[in-house]
Order: structure tokens, then sequence, then C-alpha cells
């Protein structure tokens, strides 16, 4: 598995962790358009850690996870309080901040990106998306995951069962924090180069999409929406060479970089025909449902 | 009072206002453990700025609200739920998204400790239970039919049951309940009725904020009638259309000698 392929798949799965990392607040109904910026501090620890203080990979990947844990948590306890757009305005100022702090602090690299030597290979980021994926699930199909689910439907009413609205929050937010700072520090060692330009906001809105074009109401939303997204564009690269129309002059080939605009248009369509998502629950219990009456 | 054992909810001079406007006045009255008492009044009498002061929706100004004894005033909405009160929603509060179990395990929440409660997966054996409670709850009601359906899907009487069973998840003391025969037609209405003292026979205390007087009268042995934010009545059921305060208040006042 190395070249064009072990790179898909190593994309593939930064992509799944990046999508959890954005689904966990999603889905207490808190929309994260930082997801970037996340990363970012995960990246640029590791890779500080790694370059400057010689730290072993290990090392640096958790001191990542953790500096963007806690910033999410101290971020999570401020900007909760406010609700909708104003959420969704204050995480992207949030991603704005931390590009400024990266292009003006010399530590960091400014514009000129950083080197961080030691590498990691494809395979184990694969397996680490995988065991996210995993414990992901797992949280979801325990109460806290039900309590996550039920604030996002009505918070108000989750409150008055007993659930800590506020403390689920918090924990969904920074726990997606930890994600991004993993799938940062992941990318870091496997490009062993990192820039700003690798995080910014238009990152952070693919991520939401994954999400929001996946589906929020299950888990699985974001490993479709991640999974799509990070696929679909590349199967289009090839699809659109081969396409017999649109002969431009010399190659007798549409330009590749129509898959763009294929991708947006499905992007519109998928939001008008699924405005949910693609998987929802409905539609999920009457795919098992079928199942269960065809092994009767 | 509040060492009298069969007293379940009772109100000490509760007071409320909005903006200067005296909403709720030295409200007391007390709700007997395992009866069924209704809360009535003309609009705008207060009644429902009562429900909420019990269920913490908001504050009181002035005045105790003692569950078993204890004063739950000063406490939020969901510590209140922890202390055994649960209340059901005018308009039906369920989370759309989610099953009908799942909706009435949310209603389990409240009797959750710690951690391991919280994190490990429900299908766990120690965590079957829940889903098994649940399920058994909802198989007493007979509404075991949809338990894996989305509740978005279903019809509005069906709901309204669930959002009670839900409610009944967190073993309450005190059931309050906001005017349940709202949206429902005459038979839905009579449905409910049997459900609601079906649920009460179980020993579960309500308190119920009703409009629909034929569904009082059926249901409710004790009824408070407020209007104006003062308690006006408090007695039997049967006799609370006999009393001239509560006629004067919903008819307006004789005119004998017009």
């Amino acid at each position: 598995m190395t070249g064009y392929l072990g790179g898909m798949l190593v994309i593939l799965s930064l992509n799944i962790i990046l999508a959890y990392a954005v689904f966990l607040p999603v889905a207490t109904g808190q929309l994260n358009l930082g997801g970037a910026a996340f990363q970012a501090v995960g990246a640029y620890t590791a890779g500080i850690l790694s370059a400057e203080y010689d730290a072993p990979v290990i090392v640096s990947l958790f001191a990542g996870a953790a500096v963007s844990g806690v910033i999410s948590f101290v971020l999570a306890l401020s900007i909760l309080r406010t609700k909708g757009v104003y959420l969704v305005l204050a995480t992207f100022a949030f991603a704005q901040f931390v590009s400024g702090v990266i292009i003006n602090v010399d530590l960091l690299g400014g514009a000129l990106g950083m080197n961080v030597p030691d590498h990691i290979d494809g395979p184990i980021i694969a397996v680490a998306a995988v065991v996210i994926l995993l414990l992901v699930m797992l949280l979801m199909q325990a109460r806290f995951g039900l309590a996550m689910r039920a604030i996002h439907d009505d918070d108000v009413v989750a409150g008055l069962m007993g659930i800590e609205v506020r403390i689920t929050r918090v924990a969904a937010f920074t726990i997606g924090g930890v994600l991004a700072g993993i799938a940062g520090g992941l990318y870091a060692f496997y490009f062993n180069f990192i820039e700003v330009q690798s995080f910014d906001s238009l990152s952070s809105v693919y991520l939401l999409l994954f999400v929001l074009l996946g589906g929020t109401q299950t888990v699985w939303g974001p490993l479709v929406g991640a999974a799509f997204f990070t696929v679909v564009p590349e199967l289009f690269r090839y699809v659109v060479a081969h396409l017999p129309v649109g002969h431009a002059a010399s190659t007798g080939q549409l330009d590749t970089s129509w898959r763009f605009i294929i991708l947006g248009a499905i992007t519109v369509l998928m939001m008008v025909w699924r405005p949910e998502g693609v998987v929802t629950r409905t539609g999920l219990g009457r795919l098992l449902h079928r199942r269960v009456e065809k092994q009767a | 009072m509040s060492a009298v054992p069969d007293i379940a909810l009772s109100l000490r001079h509760v007071s409320k206002s909005f903006f200067g406007l005296q909403v709720v006045t030295d409200v007391s009255f007390d709700v007997l453990r395992g009866q069924r008492t209704a809360l009535i009044g003309p609009n705008g009498a207060g009644k429902t700025t009562v429900f909420n002061l019990v269920s913490g929706a908001f504050g009181v100004d002035q005045g105790e609200i003692l569950l078993d004894g204890t004063n739950i005033a000063p406490l939020s909405p969901g510590k209140r739920a922890t202390m055994g009160l649960a209340r059901s929603f005018q308009n039906i509060r369920l989370m759309p998204h989610l099953s009908v179990v799942e909706n009435v395990m949310v209603g389990q929440h409240a009797r959750t400790r710690g951690l391991m409660d919280l994190l490990t997966p429900l299908w766990l054996p120690r965590n079957r239970v829940w889903r098994e409670e649940a399920e058994a709850q909802l198989r007493a009601f007979g509404l075991e039919t949809y338990p894996n359906e989305v509740t978005a899907n279903l019809p509005y009487g069906i709901r309204k049951k669930i959002e009670v069973v839900r409610a009944l998840m967190s073993h309450p003391k005190v059931l309050l309940l906001d005017e349940p025969a709202a949206g429902l037609n005459t038979r839905e209405t009579a449905e409910l009725k049997d459900f609601l003292l079906d649920v009460a026979e179980r020993g579960v205390t309500l308190l119920v904020v009703e409009h629909d007087m034929s569904l009082v009268r059926s249901l409710c042995d004790h009824t408070v009638v407020l209007n104006f934010g003062r308690k006006i009545y408090d007695g039997p059921t049967a006799e609370v259309q006999n009393d001239p305060g509560v006629l004067e208040a919903y008819l307006g006042p004789r005119h004998d000698a017009a």
C-alpha cells in the first residue's frame, strides 16, 4: 500500500478522525466551524516538541492532543453560552486567531511553515482512525451518547430529566478537540511539513460538511460524509478525464478541475434531497427492519 | 405541617411577580400522597405559573415548595427531577430523533449514578437492565408496539402517553401534568383518563393542571382553584361546582339586585 492509494488511505483516515472531532459537538447541537484550527494546535504542538525538543513521537502526539483538548475545554466553557450562528462565528473567530498566531510567531515557522523530521507510516494512521471510530461508537452507545442526542433534540427537556446539559456539551466539545489534536499530530508526522494553509477555514468548512451532509443523527453519518468527500473527488478525477465530451482543443479531454464543479452540484443536490444528512435514523431503521423481515 | 407523613407536595405562601405584575399571591396548598389533585382556574389565574414554579422553570419570589418535607424552591429543575419530581408538557416534548424506547430511557437519567453508568455501553450486561426496564414499562401500559420507531412518526395520543411513561421512569414521588387533554379528541381524552388512573393506581401522586372539567371530574379527587393569582377553593372535586366563590370566578358576579 504505497504511492497514490496509500496516500489516499492516509487522507481518508485523517478526514474520518476529524469528522468525528466535529461530529461530537454537533451531536449535542453545537456547530463547530473551527475544526481545522484544533487540528493545527495538535500539529504545531507535536511538531515543536518533536523538532525543537527531540521528544519521542508518541509523547508529542499525546501532548498535541492534550493541548488541543485543554484549549477546547477553556473555549467551550466560555463560548458554549452562545447558540446557533453566534457559536459558529465564535468557533470561526477562534480559527482565525490560531492562523494569526501561527503566521506571526517565528518559532512556529510563520508563513514559511515548519519541518517535522520524525515520521510515522500510513498504516499507523489507518489503525488510529479505526480505533477512534470504535471508541466514538462505544461512547455513543453509552448513556452519555443518549444524553448528547437528547440535548441535540431538546436541551430544556433534557435538563428537566436530570441531564447535565452544560457539562455534557463541554465534554463533547473537549473530546472533539482531543480528536482533532490527534489528527493534527498524525498529519505533522506523516507529511513531515506543516504550514498554516493546511489548516485554513476552507478545511474547517469541509469538516463541517462531512458531518452535516453525512448525517448528525447516527454515528455512521460522519464516516459516510468523510468517505464521500475524500473518495468521490478522486473518482471524478478519473471519470472526468475519460468523459467523451468537452473536447478541449489539444487533449480531447475535459479539464479535471471540472470535478469540483460536479462535486459542488452534488453537494447542493444532497442538501435539497436529504437536508438531515445521507444517513438518518429513520432511513437506517428502515434498512435494518427490512433485513430483519428477510431473515424471518 | 411538613412533618405530617402523607403530604407529598406542599406549597407554603408562594408568591411570584413578573416585571411588577403580581401573578401568584400567597398560594398555599397540600398534595396528599396517592391523591389525584387538579389545579384549575379561569384563563390568567396563574395556574401555569404555579406549575412552572413547582417544576422549577421559574424561581419563587417568596415562599417554600416542600417535596417530602424538603424545600425544593432554591433547586434547579434537574435537581428537582433527581429529588423525585417529574412533569409532562402541554405540547408534547419528546425527542423527535430518538426512538420510543430511547425517549423512555432518557427519563431514567435522574436515577443514574456515577461515571460508569454514563460512559459504559448500554448493551453491557451491567447496563442491560435500563432497556429491559424501559421496555417492561412500555408493555405495562400497552405501548410495546413500536419500541424502535422514531417518535416523530407516531400519532399524537400515543406520543402523549409515551411522554407520561418517560416521566414515570425517574420513579417520581409526584408527577406534574400540564394540560394532558390539550389537543386530544373526546375518545383520546377518555383513553388518557383510564391511562392516568392506571398510573395513579401504581402509587404515583398526580398534580394536574387542566381546562377540561369533565376530565378533572372523572380523574381527580381533590381540586384547587386559583383566580387572579390567589387560591379561592381547596377541597373535594365533587363540591367545586357548588362553591359560590368558584362560580363567581368563572361566570362573573351575580346580579340579584338587577
